[in-house]
């Protein structure tokens, strides 16, 4: 049998490597070194500076904001912050990165080794180890599609700050890659660093993968570049893992390599073989000083970090009794948890959980809305979880009562009080609608005095169909068992 | 240390630099002469020095506010390129 997280091949079985490079955009009004604006969707060169186009003599002046956000980031991954640290540049040549180098950080990165908690599906949790953050600028974008015979550039993006988030090789399945991916985005959304949004590609990946037999030496790896959504990553990973270990089998080697993901066909393939290999001949950046970072900058960037999702978790399952996939499902963005916690103030949190994760979230997914577009207000779910607290209606009404809520965002008190759905919790009242039931049940009566108590299940339909079910049930209950034990 | 030909050859490529297979060899000599020339930093005993970064040791790196300053400026951008179209900048294709 094939172990966990084990890929079975024809010689036995394969382990495979990955480590996960993910570019994460800084979220900041202005570039990384110029002042110009980093929002998503301008006409093209609309947002360059002379800086960000490369003109002679213009010289990078660091956003303060940049270095926030990526102490931030370090700080919300448990890093070592690096009080010293040093732009570089990195040398290539591209139509879309003018100035003929890319300024990064190479062997004085801001943030030092970290790590994010993975938690899994079936429950489990893991520790990845994160080598390092980097701040660097983006490149501009090359658009090959719309002439046959020349590429055109939009510097829109060129000079824009990422943080490189570099994972150790940790990761053993595209699934756990797929759970950092998604992890490592739910950290970045609560820090409010990155907004995570990979279609619009404001988090890229690069993937590398290497495969081995359990106990060998590292395989060689292949990186797959630019990867624009997890599910792709997990896809694309899983085929890279397969090719290699069907090389290898065929008796061949694995040539290191770069490849490029194929969403459409579902395969890796290599991207030009490159002449030679690259040497980015990295030396510091004449242009800016060595960024030094005082205890204070870095403490006050402390104490202003929000509450991270593995903390919620854990408050969540410890203060308000949730179960562990309760809490993992509405801790995943930072959106739902605040949802949550609006609803749930001075009510039942497990009931309003329930409502949370099955209710709203069915209605949403089915109108194909996100929770902070969602009809029904945070205040308004809590409101209808208190009606069904104190007696008002019952779980059954109340899902009408939900219903009214999404096609109308009305109060929950209102569309009881219009649809006159108050439960009947009237003693008087229900016992008359119990004696009549028990008068034309005849039969049922006798089925229950000779041991059958489930028939009671009859009895309180009929009640229900007489009060359109707004019956307190518990109270038919009662009421029932005692007129028929009469 | 001496720069051979197929160095001087690798440096153009990666510069982007196009020399005549004739230019190799005293291109070679030339670049020879300097790297010996900067060798002599070799002479001084750097053992347990870590590598300086800037020469401005002392000096604050200067910092801007988050600010949108700069930019929408496309017109002045293109002024210079060779070929424009849309807005964008025109290029030889660069993907096969």
């Amino acid at each position: 049998m094939t172990e966990k997280n084990m890929i079975a091949g024809r010689t036995g079985d394969w382990e495979v490597v990955i480590g996960l490079e993910v570019h994460a955009q800084v979220i900041s009004e202005a570039k990384l070194f110029s002042g110009a604006d980093t929002s998503f969707g301008a006409e093209p060169n609309e947002q360059v500076s002379l800086v960000d186009a490369a003109m002679p003599g213009m010289l990078p002046v660091i956003n303060k904001k940049a270095i926030e956000q990526a102490v931030r980031t370090g700080l919300g991954i448990k890093a070592q912050i690096n009080r010293f640290s040093v732009f570089d540049r990195k040398n290539y040549f591209y139509p879309d990165l003018p100035q003929g180098y890319q300024i990064s950080q190479f062997s004085d990165p801001i943030v030092g080794t970290g790590e994010i908690i993975i938690d899994m599906e079936d429950g489990e949790s893991r520790t990845v180890g994160i080598t390092r953050i980097h701040l660097e600028q983006d490149a501009g974008k090359s658009v090959h599609d719309m002439d046959p015979s020349s590429t055109y550039v939009d510097l829109n993006r060129s000079g824009v700050a990422l943080m490189e988030i570099v994972s150790e090789p940790d990761l053993r399945s595209a699934d756990e890659a797929a759970a950092y991916l998604t992890k490592l985005r739910a950290i970045v959304r609560y820090l409010g660093t990155c907004d995570g949004n990979m279609e619009q590609g404001s988090m890229r990946c690069d993937a590398n993968v290497s495969v081995r037999k359990l106990g060998d030496e590292l395989g060689t790896r292949c990186e797959i570049k630019n990867v624009n959504s997890i599910r792709f990553a997990a896809q694309a990973i899983e085929y890279e893992a397969r090719r290699q270990i069907e090389v290898i089998e065929d008796g061949g080697t694995i040539e290191q390599q770069t490849r490029l993901f194929d969403s459409n066909k579902g395969v890796t393939r290599s991207m030009r073989s490159k002449e030679e290999a690259h040497d980015y001949r990295y030396f510091p950046d004449p242009d800016l000083l060595p960024v030094n970072l005082s205890e204070d900058f870095v403490e006050e960037i402390r104490r202003s970090l929000p509450e991270l999702p593995d903390d919620k978790k854990q408050r969540f399952v410890d203060d308000l009794g949730l179960s562990g996939y309760d809490a993992d499902v509405l801790v995943a963005e930072r959106a739902t948890a605040e949802y949550f916690e609006q609803a749930a103030d001075g009510q039942d949190a497990k009931t309003v959980a329930n409502w949370v994760t099955s209710d709203l979230f069915g209605y949403l997914n089915k109108e194909g809305l996100e929770i902070t577009e969602s009809p029904v207000a945070a205040g308004q779910l809590g409101a209808l979880v208190g009606l069904i607290s104190d007696g008002t209606i019952s779980g059954r009404i109340a899902r009408d009562v939900f219903a009214e809520m999404c096609a109308t965002s009305k109060d929950p008190a209102d569309v009881v009080e219009e649809k006159g759905l108050k439960q009947v919790s009237d003693t008087g009242e229900l016992e008359t609608i119990v004696d009549e039931a028990i008068a034309k049940g005849t039969a049922q009566v006798e089925q229950y005095k000779s041991g059958n108590e489930k028939i009671i299940g009859w009895f309180v339909g009929q009640v229900m169909q007489a009060t359109k079910g707004q019956a307190n049930p518990q109270m038919v209950n009662e009421i029932l068992r005692k007129k028929l034990s009469e | 240390m001496s720069v051979d030909k197929s160095t001087v050859a690798r440096i153009a490529q990666l510069a982007r630099i196009k020399v005549p297979e004739d230019d190799l060899d005293a291109l070679a000599d030339e670049l020879s002469k300097i790297v010996g020339w900067v060798e002599q930093l070799d002479e001084v005993d750097t053992e347990g020095v870590a590598p300086m970064a800037s020469t401005a040791e002392g000096t604050v790196l200067r910092q801007r506010d988050d600010i949108v300053t700069d930019g929408d400026c496309r017109d002045d951008v293109l002024s210079n390129a060779p070929e424009t179209t849309n807005g964008y900048f025109v290029v030889p294709k660069v993907i096969e």
